[in-house]
């Protein structure tokens, strides 16, 4: 175990039921990192923060905080407090009790509550606000407040779970960079949960994919970014181009009928593979400068970009983001260099991933 | 034109009201200042507030209908939470909380008679224990006792919808800010649920201030209060300018009550 480490799990498995949640989940989380669990809904992903958080217990595996096993803590005597999805504000209390809440319990004077309280309104901008009652607060006041009560009481850890998905879409931004500030200042190991790729990759230190209870792949956003580990990874985060492919050998890859340099390596000589393309990484030119030749079905104008569709002589379809227009039903060729090809095999677990991926890549 | 179809559509509410609600308030206030030969008097609430036996009646209404409330609520408090906690079978569990009220008043104080009776079924078990023949029927303990069942319900129900209300992230994120349980109960979910205790509380403390048929039937008339004071008057000594008197005052009370117990917003 790393010195570092604050947060361990051990062959977690979380059955309820007979539904298995969670397989066999492992992971170390370091002191002062921001960590992602990005997962769909129902991947399994709150239940892992509620066994960290002790509202749920593991039917198998343990769970250590700072090297010591916590399993039989109950919630209230980790040292890890949860931001919740709804908030969960105390209506019965205005704001500056619901943020002096922890400090009551822990019989702290008046004198020293009224500072830490207003210490910590301060740092989320709230302060003015105290005798405000919590339902009349806004959205993104109550997810301050939220995070308030949390901090007021220096936890080692804070659990986020999607704390962001009841905001708009501006003020959802506005709070990305709020949080990820609060983490990098404060240095909390942050946990947070979420289902939007755009805000794990925006946010964090690492990210753990999930799906169906099972960690697919983790590491920091742009290894999951550049290097998904298979179709569901790379389809979830961000946006893919996945053909059927074979390896040639090591570096060569062949794809919609033609043979194409690539920077992958450590696969059987013609193993059927997948190829991902992203998007941002075709470029449209003349039909004989390419590599590829498509038709152009339809585009949309997203703002900075234009998300081209077009199909290729196979029937495959392309997603292309382009600076520039296309002519509706123009016939183009697209571009990409070797590097922008990533190989994916099938069934390939993680920890084989990364093993393949450490001979070949220096 | 409208407001004459609005006042058709609600005619029927006024006239109820004014029959049934209104009308017989003001005839017991008129009443209520009138003595035995029909003559206009205040002689009946100087009687009230000068002839102790009144007040010590207004006196042990008061305290029966307190501890009658509040057995009720430390009662009620436990089952309302421990049958929110069945997901599956609660509407069920309350459906065996709400059949009693179904049943007549009369027949469930009847069946309490049979219970507590000199050779009722009680006094048979103890018997058979070897612990004697008791007197229960009769005794304050029985009124209450009665009082408290007939009216449990009443408690329950408000207070099981307030609970079932609570939004249960709120008692995580209590936990998670390290409450203990018996501190998240004090400090979240008491206050959450003041709204269904109040409700509770006014469904029974008012009624219990003018209990007259449990009184007479299990209290025995031994328990003398403002109900069975009121009934007295009206069906045996026909001073119903006293009986409207008292009742009155019981009105008045009730608006008290009503006034401290509204929600404070």
């Amino acid at each position: 175990m790393a010195e570092k480490t604050i947060v361990e799990l051990k062959n977690i498995n979380v059955i309820i039921d007979d539904l298995q949640i969670l397989k066999n989940i492992s992971f170390e989380l370091e002191t002062g990192k921001f960590y992602t669990m990005l997962g769909p809904s129902g991947s399994g992903k709150t239940t892992i923060l509620r066994v960290i958080a002790g509202f749920s217990q593991p039917t198998s595996g343990e769970v250590f905080f700072n090297g010591k096993k916590i399993n039989q803590l109950p919630p209230n005597k980790r040292k890890i407090n949860t931001i919740f999805q709804d908030y969960a504000l105390f209506p019965n209390l205005n704001l500056f009790e619901n943020v002096a809440f922890g400090l009551r319990l822990q019989h702290k004077h008046n004198s020293e509550i009224s500072d830490r309280v207003s210490q910590i309104l301060d740092l989320v901008q709230l302060n003015g606000l105290e005798k405000r009652s919590v339902e009349e607060l806004s959205g993104g006041q109550r997810q301050r407040v939220a995070i308030a009560r949390s901090l007021v009481l220096n936890p080692k850890m804070l659990l986020l779970d999607e704390p962001l998905s009841a905001l708009d879409a501006k003020l959802r931004k506005k709070m990305q960079y709020e949080l990820r500030n609060l983490q990098q200042r404060l240095g909390i190991t942050f946990l947070f949960i979420t289902h939007d790729q755009e805000e794990a990759l925006a946010m964090s230190d690492f990210i753990f994919v999930i799906n169906n209870g099972e960690i697919l792949q983790s590491g920091t956003p742009v290894d999951i970014y550049d290097e998904p580990i298979n179709h569901f990874v790379a389809d979830f985060v961000g946006q893919s181009n996945i053909i059927d492919g074979t390896m040639i050998r090591d570096f060569v890859v062949n794809f919609v009928g033609k043979t194409f340099e690539c920077s992958d390596a450590g696969m059987r000589h013609n193993e059927p593979v997948e190829v991902v393309l992203r998007p941002e990484d075709l470029d449209i030119t003349e039909v004989k400068k390419g590599k590829l030749t498509v038709k152009v079905k339809s585009q949309i104008f997203r703002g900075d970009y234009y998300e081209i569709i077009a199909y290729d002589e196979d029937h495959n379809k392309w997603l292309i983001q382009s600076t520039n227009p296309v002519k509706d039903g123009a016939i183009v060729g697209i571009n990409f260099d070797p590097e922008d090809i990533h190989v994916m095999r099938f069934g390939e677990k993680e920890q084989e991933f990364d093993a393949r991926l450490e001979t070949y890549e220096d | 034109m409208a407001k004459f179809k609005h006042f058709l559509v609600a005619a029927p509410y006024y006239l109820w009201i004014g029959l049934f609600v209104i009308l017989p308030i003001g005839l017991i206030f008129i009443y209520s200042f009138h003595d035995l030969n029909g003559h206009f008097t205040l002689n009946n609430y100087l009687n009230f507030f000068k002839n102790s036996t009144y007040l010590l009646m207004a006196f042990n209404s008061l305290c029966f209908a307190i501890i009658i409330t509040f057995i009720s609520l430390i009662v009620a408090y436990p089952i309302a939470w421990i049958i929110s906690k069945f997901q599956n079978s609660r509407d069920f569990l309350i459906l065996l909380v709400i059949m009693p009220m179904w049943i007549n008043l009369l027949l469930k104080t009847y069946a309490f008679i049979g219970i507590f009776s000199r050779n009722g079924t009680l006094n048979n078990l103890l018997a058979n224990l070897g612990l004697g023949r008791h007197q229960f029927l009769f005794t304050d303990i029985a009124f209450i006792l009665v009082a408290v069942y007939d009216q449990l319900p009443f408690m329950i129900l408000p207070i099981y919808n307030s609970v079932i209300a609570i939004n249960h992230s709120l008692i995580n994120a209590s936990y998670d800010l390290g409450a203990s349980k018996t501190q998240t109960f004090w400090r979240i979910i008491v206050p959450l649920t003041l709204p269904g205790i109040k409700s509770g509380v006014q469904a029974i403390f008012i009624p219990s201030l003018s209990l007259f048929m449990i009184t007479r039937l299990i209290g025995g008339n031994r328990v003398i209060t403002l109900g069975t004071a009121i009934e007295e008057h009206f069906l045996s000594t026909m001073n119903w300018g006293m009986g409207s008197t008292i009742g009155v005052i019981l009105i008045i009370a009730m608006i008290l009550i009503m006034l401290l117990t509204k929600e404070s917003k």
